[in-house]
């Protein structure tokens, strides 16, 4: 009947079921089925069915997430952001898009054309790529991989060769010094990320998405509430992958002009920035596939359509890394990789330790899942706060230079200053 | 028309020839290195055809062995850039005609 | 292997790869070359998929198109004056015949030899099956290649050092 979906139920396999639009899909491969055309169609459709889909998602999300975040990081830095393009700058996005179509597109003279053209249109390959493996629905995923998450961390190496290339084609020095600032940034936030996303596939014993998202769903949580070391750290790597403040220094506008697009101009700079949107949408529905649970929200996704779910929390994680945007200072490159290798990698080393630890017990001892996890939940997310507490202070990074310890009145000044040493009553000086 | 074991081991030694090609006949060191490089894929591409078509206990041994040969292979490229960087900073040049001091 | 999905993939991958290999060979710029090298390592992760080893294909993305032509690129930086335009040696002409006689010989043994084929087909996961054989029956090796690893990042970085 078609109205059994408004009762509660999982998604049927019917095409008007929207509450999995991969139904829709499955509806419309059985009507070529059923006409009778060659074995490879079905696949065919499927397949480009899914790519317009992501590929109109995304544009369509970016355009609106530039205007949401001007707004956001405006509000954050107290001042009102584009409000002139339209009601509320709601067209600045559209603003933006005709200016950058119309702009001149110069080319270097000794720049290396063949990359120098290639450069933008490469940039956008790994952002849209990675897509396929991350499910939207049950029945939403291009391509469920079976090694989904491994493709994951490949496609965001080939980043670093892309970018690479855009900085050296350019004929321009600081275009290769930021490009080599970058692919240093990059390949010391690979391992992170890696290890980081390791502690998951720990927990989930597979590789594949789906089964990231189902095993979630029959456990009735979270990742994030067993592995909260690891979803900030692929967080802050997953900035770094897309260079985002507070690590964006490739393109950081006060110092090297824009790094390794700066010869860029035009549709060509367009490019380098629409990769950045999707690949920040890449990482968010990564995220939000291996950490939050993907497209289930304990037994909502029967009411509400899982995508709608996914989108929901994709938007709502982009949201933090737009607070990152505009609240944290950017950091510098030595200080970015003196953190990861130093700090991150070592923590995220026993994490991994201690996530197998668990697991073994756990498999080995044949306990419930609802006794074990909550213990598990609780032990990480203090031994989270402890490691990230005291290996930072073991590393020194909680130790201000100066410290201030109490006000001093100066009588013979009048003014108050903050003693760096300790002074006598009355305002002496001890010898040294 | 099939694809069978075959087409893979041509495939394997086509890439095999060009890249000895390139070890023998370029004169830039890291020419050389990449010529390298396309032989260990070209062995990878004709392990992983036999681990596939070929009956065994174990059939994916094949694949374990490509996964030696991928760890080796980068860490032999890593050690061989080093190398030809330290030859430039000496003589300043990568050419291997020129890098000819133990000929006698 | 004889559906038309399988063979069709096959020649456009292997298109790809014997023809970026011999661009490889061809093109007058050592960067373009880098370039080139890149996608035939794609192609060849193509091929691993179409062998069904879809661990080693994304581990060939993964590791040769994502690392190896950064440390190329690297090399090729940090030797400004030396020449970058592929050229050939001396040796180049007479090489030929010499590889075209290995490359006769070998695909003369792999066409003639009688392989005992196996029927099963695909596999459908390789990714588990290699990790417990590189932790049960290949653990010395791994350990080994780990031990390898380490001489040579530190063989690298001591060898560079400007001291």
């Amino acid at each position: 009947m078609p109205f059994d979906w408004l009762r509660a139920g999982p998604p049927l396999a019917e095409w008007w079921d929207l509450r999995d639009l991969g139904n829709a899909v499955g509806g419309l491969l059985g009507w070529i089925d059923d006409r009778g055309g060659p074995s490879w169609l079905p696949y065919v459709v499927s397949g480009l069915i899914g790519i317009v889909g992501i590929l109109l998602w995304s544009v369509f999300s970016q355009l609106f997430f530039v205007w949401a975040e001007r707004r956001l990081v405006a509000r954050i830095q107290v001042r009102l952001g584009p409000n002139r393009a339209g009601p509320l700058g709601l067209l600045q996005p559209v603003a933006d898009a005709l200016k950058v179509l119309t702009k001149e597109m110069i080319t270097p003279r000794n720049a290396d054309r063949l990359l120098f053209w290639a450069s933008p249109i490469l940039v956008m390959v790994p952002a849209l790529v990675v897509f396929a493996v991350l499910p939207f629905g049950e029945r939403m995923v291009l391509a469920d991989l079976n090694v989904g998450v491994l493709f994951v961390i490949a496609i965001g190496s080939i980043n670093t060769i892309v970018v690479f290339m855009a900085g050296w084609s350019s004929s321009n020095k600081f275009s290769l010094l930021g490009a080599m600032r970058t692919v240093a940034m990059l390949i010391s936030y690979e391992l992170v990320q890696v290890l980081a996303l390791l502690a998951v596939v720990v927990f989930t014993n597979s590789m594949r998405m789906g089964a990231i998202v189902g095993w979630q769903d029959d456990f009735n949580t979270w990742i994030v509430f067993v592995q909260p070391l690891a979803l900030l750290a692929y967080i802050f790597a997953g900035a770094v992958e897309i260079n985002r403040t507070p690590t964006d220094i490739a393109e950081a506008e006060s110092e090297i002009v824009a790094g390794y697009h700066t010869e860029y101009g035009g549709i060509r700079w367009g490019m380098f920035q629409l990769a950045e949107y999707v690949a920040g949408f890449a990482i968010a529905a990564i995220v939000v596939t291996m950490y939050l649970g993907g497209w289930t929200l304990w037994g909502l996704e029967e009411w509400v359509p899982g995508w709608l779910i996914f989108l929901g929390k994709l938007y709502g994680f982009f949201f933090v890394f737009i607070w990152m945007r505009g609240t944290l200072p950017r950091l510098r490159v030595d200080q970015l990789m003196g953190f990861a290798w130093k700090y991150l990698l070592p923590l995220l080393l026993v994490n991994v330790l201690l996530a197998g630890l668990e697991v073994l017990i756990w498999q080995e001892n044949g306990f419930a899942a609802e006794a074990v996890l909550p213990a598990f939940a609780v032990a990480n997310w203090a031994l989270a706060v402890v490691l990230v507490v005291g290996w930072g202070q073991v590393l020194g990074h909680l130790r201000p230079e100066h410290r201030a310890k109490r006000p001093v009145l100066v009588k013979e000044v009048g003014a108050i200053l903050y003693e760096p040493y300790p002074l006598r009553p009355g305002g002496s000086v001890p010898e040294a | 028309m099939s694809v069978g074991l075959e087409h893979f081991l041509v495939l394997g030694a086509v890439l095999f020839a060009i890249g000895i090609y390139l070890a023998l006949t370029k004169r830039n060191a890291v020419a050389v290195l990449m010529g390298i490089e396309l032989m260990f894929n070209a062995v990878n591409v004709t392990f992983v055809a036999f681990s596939r078509f070929v009956e065994s206990a174990s059939p994916l041994t094949g694949h374990v062995f490509v996964v030696f040969i991928i760890t080796v292979a980068a860490a032999e490229a890593a050690v061989a850039l080093a190398l030809a960087v330290l030859v430039y900073r000496n003589r300043e040049t990568i050419n291997i005609d020129e890098i000819n001091l133990l000929k006698w | 292997m004889d559906d038309s999905g399988s063979v069709v993939a096959f020649w456009t991958l292997a298109a790809l790869t014997v023809g970026s290999a011999l661009m490889v060979v061809a093109v007058r710029n050592l960067v373009h070359a880098v370039v080139y090298l890149i996608l035939s390592f794609v192609g060849v992760a193509g091929i691993f998929v179409l062998l069904s080893a879809d661990f080693l294909a994304v581990a060939q993305v993964l590791i040769y198109a994502g690392a190896i032509p950064v440390l190329i690129i690297f090399a090729i930086m940090l030797t400004p004056r030396a020449a970058r335009d592929n050229a050939e040696t001396s040796l180049g002409l007479p090489a030929l015949p010499l590889v075209g006689a290995l490359l006769a010989t070998i695909i003369s043994i792999a066409v003639v030899t009688d392989w005992p084929e196996a029927t099963r087909g695909g596999f459908e996961e390789t990714t588990s099956v290699i990790g417990e054989a590189l932790l049960s029956t290949y653990v010395l090796p791994f350990e080994i290649a780990s031990v390898l690893l380490l001489a040579a990042m530190l063989g690298a970085i001591i060898l560079v050092r400007e001291d």
